[in-house]
């Protein structure tokens, strides 16, 4: 067992089987959306308070949950990364970076979007949309700390740092939000626990969610292997990869 | 069934400028990131094929 | 050479060093002054307008002065390859970052501290609010500087480290200015600043144990 999982730590035998699993996740990302779209769509009753308005947390909350996810997952790698020494470990927290600033951004937007007709501003500083915000900022820190270190095992180390420094500051950057919303009275969101939570919707959100996990596994995985080629590209194994024979 | 007409499905109550607006930005997003990627993978492919061939010319 | 004499001989001579280079010290409070300065000629001089405004106008003010300063805080030992010497030498590393660190609150912090009075009496503040300002500020800008260290090890020797170290160590500035602010802000109101304080205070703690940590692990990346 534990033979079979070293070997796949090195990029050589990785890259072909990444690009093996690509298709099937990118086809549950499809099914999972295609379920969820019409669950959000067809199958949850219109609410009776927001109206059809409310549609927009079948993403909205599937996004959230993404960022934050995404950012755990990429803390995680870049840990095991600087720890043990691991290349690939390095390579996918810098691949997942970009995804995560993506959901972070869309939770964003679809949180405004949200808010607008339901509470009559695209911006209120409640604590999950702050902290947000924030989390949003980290990733763009993470993002331009790699891009600006020219040496990529340094890039992979000085991002590890500041991934976990950020996982540990994740936490007491929500509750002190969280604290200063309560303190200065702001408004009190619940964009979760919406009335009549029925069943059906909490399974549309759920298969959003789904479809963006398994969405953002696909697309770690497609940029994984293009850093791959790129920094390992005079080594022997991408030299005598099919793809790249003239 | 919620809808009645495909008109009233597209006017989502009031809401659609919100609610298509959400998630037209999300599939936009999700369309464009994958094609990104695609176009930095071939762009690669294309630079270490040059190099390969480049390297058997000269041998 | 025990612990206690490595940290005060790295600390006499950064502040030595800071001596010879007045000019930069003066930059960041003059910063700091200024911008605390300007926030009144863009919202206008209505008191209790800026009695309100006061914590977070100085509190954000101080945040980037300090910030000002990180850049400074290991870049010139890196250009000079003293940085290198101090990571060879039997020392462990993460004593001389400490004591790199705490001399670099006594030059950049400590004055922002004690002008921060002078500046809340342009906005009005009460004695005892002047007082809590003090308070936050003296356990607050030391956890800027920890924090600060982190990303200025981080940024070292990189490409357009002035900004990026901003991009990296603001957000995690927050909550230090919101524990900060908030203590000046619930004294004024009434509520009493304690459980801000505390709060304060312990956020600093678990700094003092961290930061040094972490700052170190970046510098050895950096310096590989």
């Amino acid at each position: 067992m534990s033979v079979i999982t070293w070997k796949y730590a090195s990029p050589q035998y990785f890259y072909p089987l990444a690009g093996k699993m690509i298709p099937w996740f990118s086809l549950l990302a499809v099914i999972f959306g295609a379920a969820g779209l019409w669950l959000g769509f067809f199958v949850a009753p219109t609410d009776a308070q927001q109206g059809e308005g409310y549609r927009i947390i079948f993403i909205h909350v599937g996004a959230s949950w993404m960022s934050m996810f995404l950012y755990l997952v990429m803390a995680f790698w870049a840990g095991i990364g600087l720890s043990f020494n691991t290349r690939l470990s390095s390579m996918m927290a810098t691949a997942l970076a970009p995804t995560g600033a993506m959901f972070a951004f869309l939770s964003l937007w679809t949180g405004a979007l949200w808010g607008k007709p339901m509470w009559g501003t695209w911006w209120v500083w409640d604590a999950r949309l702050t902290s947000e915000l924030i989390l949003f900022f980290l990733y763009l820190g993470f993002i331009a700390l790699q891009a600006a270190i020219d040496e990529p095992r340094r890039a992979d180390k000085a991002g590890a740092i500041l991934a976990l420094v950020g996982v540990v500051n994740v936490p007491i950057i929500y509750f002190s939000v969280k604290w200063w919303n309560t303190l200065h009275q702001g408004a009190s969101v619940s964009l979760t626990q919406a009335p009549s939570m029925a069943k059906t919707m909490l399974l549309g959100m759920l298969m959003m969610a789904l479809c963006f996990w398994m969405y953002s596994v696909a697309v770690a995985l497609m940029r994984v292997r293009a850093i791959m080629l790129e920094r390992e590209r005079h080594s022997e194994w991408v030299a005598n990869l099919r793809e790249v024979q003239p | 069934m919620t809808w009645n007409s495909p008109a009233e499905f597209f006017a989502m109550g009031g809401y659609a400028f919100y609610v298509w607006g959400s998630f037209g930005v999300t599939a936009l997003a999700l369309l464009i990131e994958p094609m990104l990627l695609k176009k930095r993978r071939s762009e690669v492919l294309r630079s270490l094929q040059r190099e390969l061939s480049a390297k058997e010319r000269s041998q | 050479m025990n612990a206690f004499g490595v940290l005060s001989a790295v600390v006499r001579r950064d502040l030595l060093v800071a001596l010879r280079r007045k000019s930069e010290v003066l930059t960041s409070l003059f910063f700091f002054v200024i911008v605390a300065s300007l926030f009144p000629l863009g919202i206008g001089s209505e008191m209790d307008l800026l009695r309100k405004i006061a914590p977070g106008v100085l509190w954000v003010a101080a945040l980037l002065a300090a910030m000002l300063s990180l850049n400074r805080l290991f870049a010139n030992d890196h250009a000079d390859g003293t940085l290198e010497q101090m990571a060879l030498s039997p020392v462990p590393l993460g004593l001389l970052v400490s004591g790199k660190i705490l001399a670099h609150w006594l030059v950049a912090g400590l004055p922002l501290v004690l002008i921060a009075p002078l500046l809340g009496l342009q906005y009005d503040l009460s004695p005892r609010a002047l007082l809590v300002l003090v308070i936050s500020l003296l356990l607050g800008t030391p956890l800027l500087s920890l924090i600060g260290a982190i990303g200025a090890a981080l940024t070292l020797g990189v490409r357009g480290g002035g900004v990026l170290v901003s991009l990296l160590t603001l957000p995690l500035y927050i909550p230090a200015l919101i524990f900060g602010a908030g203590a000046v802000e619930a004294d004024i109101s009434g509520l009493g600043a304690a459980g801000h304080l505390s709060l304060l205070a312990a956020l600093l703690t678990l700094a003092v144990f961290f930061a040094p940590w972490a700052t170190t692990a970046a510098l050895k990346i950096a310096l590989e």
